[in-house]
């Protein structure tokens, strides 16, 4: 991402974090959706010199790019609705951790390769969806973003199931690692549908899906991975929650640091 | 993970609409599945491709070098089978 000059503007209103709490619901909204796709973006990237075998390096990499080049269309497109002067690069680099949106899902750590995979899945079985409903919202912005990552997420879909598939139907040690995974970060599925008021006032106004309309959907591509994968669910009663709110798992500070220390000690550095 | 190596696959793709596939390289991958998906990843990052075939390397029976004499070497001094005297009209398109 390029920062402009102008792109620093620590708020001193944000500071009492009264401000951020009275957003309007689609700029709520598309900052959340802009921080999940970072987030889990900026996790993927990590794999960089990391991955099992070359092609898969290529492959996590081209996953990360995807939602990395969403994040930035809906960070734009969040700064130009709040009008405050802040751009993709204000948004994404120069805010504090509870000002950030994203579900806990996409902040916890790569793990092993299975739990990346597992991760993967059910982001991707919850975006794809919502962003093809999302691709006749009532925000033209919104529903032109939608359409072009709708595509994307079909194939994080496609990738992630693959693999869940053949690490959970392959080696004793395979399944137990995907199977562990899967207990693991299921716990934290059940944010992905939640809907406070900012999000039922988008969801009125024709902004964004009902995530319950696509629970559906979601469910059958999990049954239907996990079902090939001999994975079962684990039983919960509560899922974890409190990313959409700005209270992030222990994790997240040090994503953080990473993500932005760049910006931080070189203020609008740029390429 | 297991040290087993993966098995190797050739990689062809079509870039445009009356192209033929054109080989461009090998890839590893665990089944016929995956070879796609790791074409598609490593071979058409930027939007190299219209379509993929992905070939089991041990499916491909290769000439052997040794041979090449005998079998190209005849037809270096043969230029008259080489269809250079024509003009091709721009409607032709690729050929």
């Amino acid at each position: 991402m390029r920062a402009s000059k102008d792109a620093i503007a620590p708020c001193s209103s944000e500071r009492d974090g009264s401000k951020t709490l009275t957003e309007t619901p689609l700029f709520l909204v598309t900052l959340r959706l802009a921080d999940d796709a970072l987030i889990l973006g900026h996790r993927l990237s990590e794999w960089c010199g990391h991955a099992p075998v070359l092609e898969e390096e290529l492959a996590l990499a081209n996953l990360g790019l995807d939602l990395i080049g969403q994040a930035r269309s809906l960070y734009t497109h969040a700064g130009a609705i709040e009008g405050a002067g802040r751009d993709e690069d204000g948004l994404a680099y120069l805010r504090r951790e509870n000002e950030y949106r994203n579900v806990l899902l996409v902040e916890q750590p790569n793990g092993d390769f299975a739990a990346t995979m597992v991760r993967q899945l059910i982001y991707s079985a919850f975006m794809h969806p919502f962003h093809r409903a999302m691709a006749s919202s009532k925000d033209a912005t919104l529903a032109g973003i939608a359409a072009k990552a709708e595509k994307e997420m079909a194939y994080h879909v496609r990738h992630s199931a693959e693999w869940v598939i053949r690490l959970g139907d392959g080696t004793e040690e395979s399944h137990r690692r995907a199977q562990d995974a899967l207990d693991a970060l299921w716990p934290y599925a059940g944010e992905l549908f939640e809907v406070d008021a900012p999000m039922r006032a988008a969801i009125e106004a024709g902004l964004v899906p009902d995530p319950e309309s696509l629970r559906a959907t979601f469910d059958a591509t999990m049954t239907e991975a996990l079902a090939e994968a001999t994975l079962t669910l684990p039983k919960l009663g509560s899922f974890q929650t409190g990313g959409r709110a700005g209270r992030h798992t222990e994790h997240m500070g040090f994503l953080l640091a990473q993500l932005q220390y760049m910006q931080r000690t070189y203020p609008n550095a740029a390429w | 993970m297991t040290e087993k190596n993966w098995p190797l696959w050739e990689v062809f793709i079509r870039s445009r609409n009356g192209m033929a596939h054109r080989h461009v390289g090998s890839l590893h991958a665990v089944d016929a599945t995956m070879a796609l998906a790791n074409a598609r990843d490593t071979y058409t990052r930027r939007g190299e491709g219209l379509s993929v075939w992905v070939v089991p390397s041990n499916a491909i029976t290769a000439s052997d070098p040794a041979e090449k004499d005998m079998l190209f070497e005849p037809t270096a001094s043969k230029i008259y089978r080489h269809p250079t005297f024509y003009e091709v009209p721009d409607e032709v398109g690729h050929m």
